[in-house]
């Protein structure tokens, strides 16, 4: 996957994502953590399609259940689903503007809430606090500057 | 891995989208169903905790680093106010102990008139907890402490509080520690006052445990406190588990329903013990096992992680009790 020069952050956003996502965090702010794994994995999918697809997707899921020592799994399906969505409307979202862009991305993060809840539901698992509704929204508000952060290491690579 | 690139590309790349889709969706939902059910995935997830153990140290470095930062910006009169704290609760400890040593001889002497089975002294083991967030649905946490360092899978972690869970999967550096409440836990318990042998479960909250099944005839109340009954093996017995907070009757109005509040303090905290019991004591009792250097003095006079011996509540058991 990491043929060419420029695919060096794909590995590096991935790993930091799952670092930042087991960060220990104060107990009041646990539910606002965002989730770092989505935003990174959206951002591959949306800008590298012939590297970062379902796969990619899958595997980064099932490395943040063990990080997390999730169930094995429930994460991988979360970014397997949001990784198709994004796929369907890639072409739309390319050239939406970049607020319009994080309105969406908000909005994929919100249906990841709702499948996680779903799985929780089928296997009789607790549900997680409220609070943890609000990540998504914070996502959000993350997806701009990370998508110039990217956007700028990428082109400085490429620059040279 | 290299998907389709072009995704405007019509039908047919949708139908193999989609396709790869469902494979994904059926092989995730394999694992879950596989890892929530059986937990036939033991094994690969033993190996694969391995991998991903660099990244929990990456985590927990900054909780570290803080904390290497705090300690080293006290001020001379805050050590010297945490000394005399310590100092006074040591004082305290030591007295305590003290009259609990005499106590535990003579109920030493009681045992060996009743010819009953001899406890052992327990020896613990210090362990550093690694400031993780696991996924909050379940109730873990990681220790830094893995096999290199003799921790085992199967042994109990206590706080000073009560007894904290057990170890569920251990790596060379760390090891993963199953909390009383999470939802898969369960400890067999009994009422201190009473003697009632009960189950106590975790329902994945932190802040309680549920006891179920408590028959409407027998003797227990609110503020009842709860212990470990040893039965089964798993857990030595006498560690508080938690206080009766509430009692309630179950659906059936046949059983009692008991809310716990947990004993040992299962969000905070640094540090936690693990008991590094010889399992063979427990089991054939009747053989003298254990060095007689296992009799643990009054005072322990090396209290020192990460060796730290301390007697257990229940008595050491010296070949010679009097002196």
């Amino acid at each position: 996957m990491n043929r060419r020069g420029r695919l060096w952050l794909l590995p590096v956003s991935v790993i930091v994502a799952l670092v930042l996502g087991v960060l220990p965090l104060p107990e009041p702010v646990q539910g606002l953590r965002p989730y770092w794994l989505a935003l990174v994995v959206a951002y591959w999918v949306i800008e590298e399609p012939e590297h970062a697809g379902l796969g990619f997707a899958f595997v980064a899921g099932l490395l943040a259940d063990l990080v997390s020592g999730a169930l094995l799994g429930e994460q991988a399906l979360r970014m397997v689903v949001m990784a198709f969505i994004l796929q369907r409307f890639r072409a739309q979202l390319r050239f939406f503007p970049l607020a319009q862009q994080a309105l969406a991305i908000g909005g994929l993060l919100l249906n990841d809430r709702v499948v996680a809840a779903a799985i929780h539901l089928v296997l009789g698992l607790p549900q997680r606090h409220w609070t943890y509704w609000l990540a998504p929204l914070i996502g959000m508000l993350l997806w701009v500057p990370l998508f110039l952060l990217f956007d700028a290491f990428r082109q400085g690579r490429r620059g040279r | 891995m290299s998907s389709f690139a072009n995704t405007s590309a019509p039908r047919p790349g949708d139908v193999v989208g989609t396709l790869r889709l469902l494979a994904y969706l059926a092989l995730s939902v394999v694992l879950i169903v596989l890892d929530h059910r059986g937990g036939w995935l033991e094994r690969a997830r033993e190996i694969a905790n391995v991998a991903v153990q660099p990244l929990w140290q990456l985590a927990g470095m900054p909780a570290r680093l803080g904390q290497t930062m705090r300690e080293d910006a006290v001020t001379r009169s805050m050590l010297a106010d945490d000394n005399r704290q310590l100092r006074n609760d040591l004082l305290v400890m030591g007295a305590r102990q003290a009259r609990l040593q005499v106590e535990a001889d003579e109920n030493a002497r009681l045992r060996g008139l009743l010819d009953a089975a001899t406890r052992h002294s327990l020896d613990v083991q210090l362990a550093p907890i690694l400031s993780v967030d696991l996924d909050p649905s379940r109730q873990r946490l990681v220790l830094d402490t893995g096999s290199r360092d003799g921790a085992r899978q199967g042994q109990s972690v206590i706080d000073s509080g009560g007894l904290l869970g057990q170890i569920i999967a251990v790596t060379p550096a760390t090891s993963t520690v199953l909390l009383l409440t999470d939802l898969d836990h369960a400890v067999p318990v009994s009422i201190s006052r009473t003697g009632v042998r009960l189950v106590a479960y975790g329902i994945g909250r932190a802040d309680r445990l549920e006891v179920r099944n408590i028959p409407t005839s027998s003797d227990v109340r609110v503020g009842d406190a709860v212990v470990t009954s040893g039965l089964g093996g798993r857990f030595p017995p006498g560690f508080p588990v938690g206080t009766i907070v509430d009692l309630r009757p179950d659906d059936s109005h046949a059983f009692l329903v008991g809310d716990l509040q947990p004993a040992a303090q299962l969000d905070r905290g640094r540090d936690v013990l693990l008991l590094r019991e010889d399992r063979r004591t427990q089991a054939g009792s009747g053989e003298p096992a254990g060095p007689p250097s296992e009799a643990v003095p009054a005072t322990p006079p090396d209290a020192t992680p990460p060796d730290a011996r301390v007697p257990a509540s229940d008595a050491p058991v010296a070949p010679e009790p009097q002196p």
